[in-house]
């Protein structure tokens, strides 16, 4: 018993000196690998937001790279930062996975994590949030405040993302406003601020009076702005680009998520796993709504904001029917995270098809 | 008969952003068609309108004017076109790579040094209707409710073709690109006649680039090009190297565009992949048509050669 005791003791004695002594010395190194340049107001203008709260912590030190290419150019870059002895590597791009688990092999005592992809190994992790109960949320909004009962959706590629992106946001919008009809059209780009605003200023055209978007550019939401409609921003808060139209964004908060894992890093507890986290761990989350949105419009979706949150809503239970009509979610169930992954048809109150 | 009803209430709206749409793209085309008329082929026109883009942009949000912001984007632009001129024409470089190093020059050097401007705004060209014209039922609102730079966009083919078809000067560009020997046996210098057509080709693409700044956006942002100026490459082979086609082709490819984003947002299923390859495709289309036919595609003779010393 004493010995146990005296073990105790010690064991804790030793793990405080050994933390103070590492709090002291070793300040953790983070890195982080970007595919765009951090000043386009998208995906990753949204880590690095997080990236400079993690710098503010005294006992932490972050570097980025920003634009880098996909394929062999992120390879030499993540390698790179592997080398200079960083302890956990964020990529934070789809393309980056082969070169990330390529790398992570040479380096068994770095801890990588990389954003949207599906492949995990014994020191690569893989993340992303459940950014579609933001678009959920920004989508009653839309529903509420359209006065034509037509919505615009600016989308970038038919794949399973955006296509879940586009289903969420039209069931926000149908459970508001049953009349409502969300009508979109593709890019096929990620990021052409001329021709996405062209895109939008197409639905404008025939009659959406707000416009959602899924690319990393201002342009649609300055097309909302010199038409004189509404927008809803994604990534961040768009509202410096249309202060007049900016509705509301779903908006990505990495800052707890990446300070939790540094914290696991840093006591050696960190495991590679794939996370996908929701509302309830703040790592998604609704922009503060522009000045005109009404009172009661805002008081609506805050309640919904809060059931999902407590986990007394789900965005795709049942009943969901499809564009023709089907039953395509009976009610009482929810989609499984694997259906979502592979999301390939779209909700009733889309207008418009799948390529 | 009231299905298509819709379709044809989208046709004005659609060309009336086919014209500002494809104005960027029509400054690039005609740019490039005087280059490669004067046989120099420039693959640089992505670089060359990023770079012209940024200058355009620069002088607009430190002086406030856009008409300074245009002057710097064209100058830019010529500035680039005359990097291209000295590799080739002085150095004897290979134009097909000089032209692929300028656009990724171009695009790098314009993404870098306009970091610190991103998102930033600035007045720009906005629309400006023609008194009279503009209220003219259907045409009105397609060609006169649009901005100055479109305006202009009207008179340049026009400029261009006199230019190159009823001036000396425009007599003696067109024979260099297609026996530079017998400029020069006619007494003219063919090396200086295409500097010139560099540089006034230059000019234009730079325009191009300035038009997305300063008009379409009206904003800093990265990337903003996108790949307009290939399209511009591929349009001057399409127009068989004429300014008149050059524009019909220009206004078909961003008309086809506009019309098609036009047709998603009614609920009509378009393969919209077809958007990204289209202006390929004619261009693609055209060229077999032509050579099916037993003509030669009009490409000026000796583009794409460098001239020889004793030239």
């Amino acid at each position: 018993m004493f010995k146990r005791a005296m073990f105790l003791v010690l064991a804790l004695a030793l793990s405080c000196s050994a933390a103070l002594a590492a709090d002291a010395a070793k300040e953790i190194k983070i890195g982080f690998v970007y595919v765009s340049p951090v000043g386009d107001a998208g995906w990753s203008y949204s880590h690095d937001l997080a990236r400079q709260e993690l710098e503010k912590h005294s006992d932490i030190s972050t570097y980025y790279m920003e634009s880098v290419p996909e394929g062999a150019d992120s390879e030499r870059v993540i390698l790179s930062m592997a080398r200079k002895g960083y302890d956990l590597i964020f990529t934070t791009s789809f393309g980056y996975m082969d070169p990330t688990l390529k790398v992570a092999k040479q380096f068994p005592k770095t801890a990588f994590m990389h954003a949207s992809g599906y492949k995990t190994s014994e020191n690569v992790g893989n993340y992303f949030g459940r950014i579609y109960q933001s678009r959920y949320l920004t989508g009653m909004v839309a529903g509420l405040m359209t006065k034509k009962n037509q919505i615009g959706y600016v989308a970038a590629f038919p794949i399973p993302e955006v296509v879940r992106g586009i289903n969420a946001f039209t069931l926000g919008v149908r459970a508001v406003n049953p009349k409502a009809e969300v009508r979109v059209v593709w890019t096929k780009t990620w990021y052409d601020p001329a021709l996405e605003k062209d895109a939008a200023i197409s639905l404008l055209d025939i009659g959406v009076d707000v416009i959602a978007q899924h690319q990393d550019s201002p342009g649609p939401q300055e097309a909302a702005q010199d038409r004189g409609a509404y927008s809803v921003g994604y990534h961040s808060d768009m509202s410096r680009f249309a202060p007049e139209a900016h509705l509301v964004a779903a908006v990505w908060n990495w800052v707890p998520f990446y300070l939790e894992a540094v914290d696991q890093v840093r006591k050696g507890t960190w495991q590679p796993k794939s996370d996908w986290p929701g509302m309830e761990s703040g790592i998604v989350d609704i922009s503060p709504y522009g000045k005109m949105v009404p009172e009661d419009v805002r008081a609506t979706v805050d309640q919904r904001k809060q059931e999902i949150v407590d986990g007394k809503y789900v965005v795709f239970s049942g009943p969901i029917n499809d564009q023709s009509g089907k039953l395509r979610v009976e009610p009482g169930k929810v989609l499984s995270d694997q259906e979502l992954i592979s999301f390939d048809w779209f909700v009733d109150g889309v207008v418009g098809t799948m390529n | 008969m009231e299905d298509f009803l819709p379709y044809l209430a989208v046709l004005l709206p659609a060309m009336t952003a086919a014209i500002s749409t494809g104005a960027p793209i029509l400054y690039a085309t005609l740019g490039e068609l005087v280059m490669e008329r004067g046989g120099v082929l420039n693959l640089g026109v992505e670089g060359m309108m990023m770079v012209g883009a940024l200058a355009a942009f620069l002088g607009c949000y430190h002086t406030g004017s856009p008409w300074f912001g245009l002057l710097c984007g064209g100058f830019s632009a010529m500035l680039m076109s005359m990097l291209h001129g000295a590799i080739c024409l002085i150095f004897q470089g290979s134009q097909v790579v000089s032209g692929l190093a300028l656009t990724i020059f171009g695009t790098g050097l314009a993404n870098y040094l306009g970091t610190p401007y991103i998102q930033m705004k600035i007045q720009g060209f906005t629309a400006l209707d023609v008194p009279l014209l503009s209220s003219i039922p259907v045409l009105g609102p397609i060609f006169f409710q649009q901005d100055v730079l479109v305006y202009l966009s009207y008179i340049l083919p026009f400029l261009l073709w006199w230019l190159l078809m009823r001036t000396r000067f425009g007599l003696a560009l067109r024979a260099t690109g297609e026996n530079p020997a017998a400029v020069r046996a006619a007494g003219i210098s063919p090396g200086a006649v295409r500097w010139a057509a560099l540089m006034l080709g230059g000019f234009l693409v730079g325009l191009g680039g300035a038009y997305l700044a300063l008009a379409s956006m009206r904003m800093w942002v990265d990337n903003l090009v996108s790949g307009r100026g290939w399209i511009a490459v591929a349009l001057v082979i399409f127009a068989f190297w004429r300014p008149g086609r050059a524009v019909f082709g220009v206004y078909l490819f961003s008309g086809i565009t506009a019309y098609l984003f036009r047709a998603q947002a009614l609920g009509v299923g378009i393969p919209t992949a077809f958007l990204s390859m289209l202006p390929y495709l004619m261009t693609l289309a055209v060229l077999l048509a032509s050579s099916l036919r037993g003509k030669d595609s009009g490409a000026p003779a000796d583009l794409a050669n460098n001239l020889r010393p004793e030239d």
